[in-house]
């Protein structure tokens, strides 16, 4: 047990070391890929808290983002610091997350997917029409990157771990969140609701907070993607990125911690290293999500899981076959 | 002194029919009221009703004089009323000891300190004596659903006493478990109504169990309290024996 | 007030087709709890395989019943068979995400082996307009309207006053009951399955000559559809109807009268509205709440 503890501490070491270090010659299209990784991650993550360990069905995680990329896009250009745009992010994402959350409070769960297909579609319409704010179909150029205690990010390697350090500052937040009571009741209300309310666990407020809380992960996320891309238009922002982070989810393994991680690498990284099949890409893709789900609905994590799983049970057994060929034996 | 908990004249029907025909009774302070009736009398509707779980079609409960029909159960279970189910309701992928820990989080702290505080919530020693008396010691970091049916019944008991509640309604507590589980949960439900002066209603179709437990029992017949009184009395009661122990 | 009438016709004429869209999109959720999200994708998909069958030399009238043959083949008994049999015990979720990634996969097919560029495709019925009480309008919103009208009479007609539509309203109420009196439920849900590929198939004919082949044509109508089926009721034919006919018509007066930028607002909101005050839809009927 204790070994394998190291084992896994000795792993995790190695992977940020090799994220840190490995990246440094790395030319800027790599270092931009990354960086993009490093940003889905934080979506997906947001996602993940909502969908994986409250069970509830978002389709408006992209319009977040949207909001998020806009608000650092606006404020940024203008001359505010990019911190400041990610606090009205947080708090915009997070208001407008606990306000959609309310129909689903209501209604069975499967309407809570609707009314936010719905907001994810009013808001790229926001975005497109509302000229006078963002720009509309022309979008906002030129975004400046930050600089962060005095250091300018300007460059892809500094802005590479400006995307890296916030994914492991949310990183450890999540962490936090699920281990802590709150994520405890997170996952009493997906597994069993009724029984969560009898002891004395608010569904409905832990609901709003996880929907809340997911959103405003996915805010932080666009307040990164708009220095990355220097541009922000309506167009990566429609339902078809709520609907791309939902799969990354899903296909890393919805409920699993490293489950975004996984499904941001695959959706983000596959199609890169596709490349050479030229415009196939995402038909492979396609096909390799629904061969994926067939086998495992529960993500590649949960193969992973049911493999480890398959691993106690027989050592288990393994271990109660000895004990009773002893008990056999004895005379 | 007021009652623990005052029902008074709870009515509720399913589309014209009335599965709770006008119940009223009360518990007092350390009681165990045992409820019997045929299946299908209305017991566990009613308990449904008490609960928040279902809207009563009309009366009133009350905890500790206070009113709280229509109240959600969470915020019941705040007052200190908790319950268990028919039917086995722990988180089988939780462990036992995080099972107990869920069942008590709600009633340390608030929303702030649930969120920054320990991730036991402070809870485990509490856990862990749980457990013990429950005797699941060596099970506390197994998953709750690898657990036999008969423990994950005494673990589903043990989360209804983790927030140490004032008044506990237990919905066949005794339901599928084996001879020697049974005499240790009766043993321990007594344990904790004497130590923590904690009321109980106990649904339960095993009359032995109900006989030797309740102070009280109260005999429900289609949707109706058909008698109340001691153990005893009930068992006398002519009424009683035709509609349900006759056969 | 131009042509008030021009545009009522011309929002049922949609509105009809988007009914017969979200009428197979609520069979399929009913007789198997599949949200088909490729449901838009399947509507594209067919006026692709016909052209293709007119570039081989087939005549009109035979590239549309390739069409429809080829739609019911890979988007009903393949459809089914390959992702939902394996996908269905899995449960809801991973299901809908699997045919999310169908959509994907169809359209960068489309993309890949036919054109990115959008395709002209023949009407069925005559274009050009007529008047009437003195006003031009379109004649093919009307022959749309009336072949839409034509197969929701025979497709309720099929599920209410034949044997078959009898077994197959059974077997999606309560495939369990369904079973006990003899209802061959699994042949039953294959059937909604063909009838569902029929009608996108059908409902690709009809609208591709008004709106062009296009591999990203799916997206606004598998849409337009869902939000149809919603709001009409999630679990009713008749409300998938009117749904479609209300989205329609609502559709078309908005970018008249409200304003085109905002116009695919509308149906958003009244879905919103819809989902608020009467979650069951505006004809559906409540489903019921495990406790």
């Amino acid at each position: 047990m204790t070994a394998g503890k190291y084992l896994q501490i000795a792993f995790g070491v190695i992977v940020i070391a090799a994220l840190i270090v490995v990246p440094m010659n790395f030319n800027r299209y790599g270092l931009f890929i990354l960086s993009q990784w490093a940003v889905m991650t934080i979506a997906a993550m947001g996602l993940n808290l909502t969908l994986g360990y409250a069970g509830q069905v978002s389709l408006a995680q992209g319009a977040f983002v949207g909001i998020g990329a806009y608000a650092a896009a606006i404020m940024t250009s203008n001359g505010l610091p990019l911190i400041a745009a990610l606090g009205v992010a947080i708090v915009l994402c997070f208001a407008i997350g606990w306000i959609l959350g309310y129909p689903a409070l209501r209604v069975q769960h499967h309407y809570l997917a609707f009314v936010t297909l719905a907001f994810s579609t009013l808001a790229f319409l926001v975005f497109r029409n509302e000229d006078w704010l963002t720009k509309g179909i022309y979008g906002i150029s030129n975004i400046p990157r930050p600089e962060i205690f005095g250091f300018p990010t300007r460059r892809p390697l500094p802005f590479y771990y400006l995307c890296l350090g916030s994914l492991g500052i949310v990183s450890l937040a999540v962490w936090w969140l699920i281990r802590s009571p709150w994520g405890r009741a997170f996952v009493a209300l997906r597994e069993n609701p009724v029984r969560a309310l009898s002891l004395g666990i608010d569904t409905r407020r832990y609901t709003l907070m996880a929907f809340a809380i997911g959103s405003a992960l996915g805010g932080v996320a666009g307040t990164l993607y708009a220095p990355l891309t220097q541009y922000v238009d309506p167009v990566p922002f429609s339902l078809a990125l709520s609907l791309d982070l939902l799969m990354m989810v899903i296909v890393g393994g919805s409920g699993f911690f490293f489950g975004p991680f996984l499904g941001a690498m695959i959706a983000v990284l596959l199609p890169e290293w596709l490349r050479f099949t030229q415009g196939y890409y995402l038909m492979l893709y396609a096909v390799a999500v629904i061969l994926l789900l067939i086998y495992s609905p529960t993500g590649i994590l949960g193969i992973l899981d049911r493999y480890m799983a398959e691993r106690r049970t027989k050592a288990a057994s393994a271990l109660r076959a000895v004990a009773k060929s002893r008990l056999e034996t004895a005379p | 002194m007021t009652a623990v908990l005052e029902v008074t004249n709870i009515k509720k029907s399913f589309g014209g029919i009335h599965a709770v025909n006008g119940v009223s009774f009360d518990v007092q302070e350390g009681e165990i009221l045992g409820l019997i009736g045929p299946n299908g009398c209305g017991k566990s509707t009613l308990f449904n009703c008490i609960l928040g779980q279902l809207t009563p079609s009309d009366g009133e409960v009350k905890v500790d004089g206070k009113v709280v029909t229509g109240m959600r159960p969470s915020e019941l279970n705040g007052l200190g009323v908790s319950r268990t189910f028919q039917l086995l309701q722990v988180f089988p992928k939780l462990s036992v000891r995080e099972n107990l820990i869920l069942a008590g989080q709600e009633h340390q702290g608030n929303m702030l300190s649930r969120l920054l505080g320990p991730s036991d919530a402070g809870l485990t020693a509490a856990a862990d004596q749980m457990i013990g008396f429950f005797k699941l010691d060596h099970l506390a970091k197994e998953p709750a659903g690898g657990l036999s049916y008969g423990q994950q019944k005494l673990l589903d008991a043990a989360m209804a006493f983790m927030g140490g509640p004032r008044l506990v309604l237990l919905d066949e507590p005794a339901g599928g478990v084996n001879l020697t589980m049974l005499a240790d949960l009766k043993d321990r439900l007594r344990a904790i109504n004497q130590e923590k002066r904690a009321t109980f209603v106990v649904i339960e179709h095993n009359m032995e169990f109900v006989m030797s437990l309740c102070t009280r029992v109260m005999v429900m017949a289609e949707g109706k309290v058909l008698a109340v009184g001691s153990p005893a009395e009930v068992r006398a009661n002519p009424a009683v024996i035709e509609a349900y122990l006759g056969h | 007030m131009s042509n008030l009438l021009d545009l009522l016709v011309a929002g049922l004429a949609t509105g009809a087709i988007y009914a017969i869209v979200a009428v197979g999109f609520t069979l399929l959720w009913q007789t198997s709890q599949t949200i088909n999200f490729a449901q838009g994708e399947f509507v594209m998909l067919p006026a692709f395989l016909m052209l293709a069958a007119m570039q081989a030399g087939a005549p009109f009238w035979l590239a549309i019943l390739i069409g429809i043959l080829l739609s019911m083949l890979l988007l009903g008994l393949g459809f089914k068979m390959l992702l939902v049999d394996p996908m269905l015990r899995h449960g809801v979720l991973p299901l809908a995400i699997a045919t999310m990634a169908l959509a994907i996969g169809i359209k960068e097919a489309v993309k890949q082996f036919w054109s990115a560029e959008a395709s002209p495709f023949p009407s069925i019925v005559p274009t050009g307009d007529i008047s009437i009480l003195g006003r031009p309008v379109a004649l093919q919103s009307i022959g749309v309207l009336a072949l839409a009208i034509l197969a929701v009479l025979a497709l309720t007609t099929l599920l209410n006053r034949t044997s078959i539509g009898h077994q197959m309203q059974a077997a999606a109420q309560n495939p369990t009951v369904a079973k006990i009196i003899g209802v061959p439920v699994e042949r039953m849900i294959l059937f909604t399955f063909l009838i569902n590929a029929f009608l996108v198939a059908l409902a690709s004919v009809l609208i591709t000559p008004i709106y062009l082949a296009k591999f990203s044509s799916g997206e606004v109508l598998g849409q337009a559809a869902f939000i149809a089926a919603i709001v009409g009721g999630f679990n009713q034919v008749r409300g998938a109807i009117a749904g479609g006919l209300l989205i329609g018509v609502v559709d078309n007066l908005a970018a008249a009268y409200v304003s085109t930028q905002y116009r695919a607002a509308v149906p958003l909101i009244l879905l919103i509205a819809v989902i608020l005050l009467r979650p069951q839809g505006m004809f559906g009927r409540p489903e019921e709440r495990t406790v």
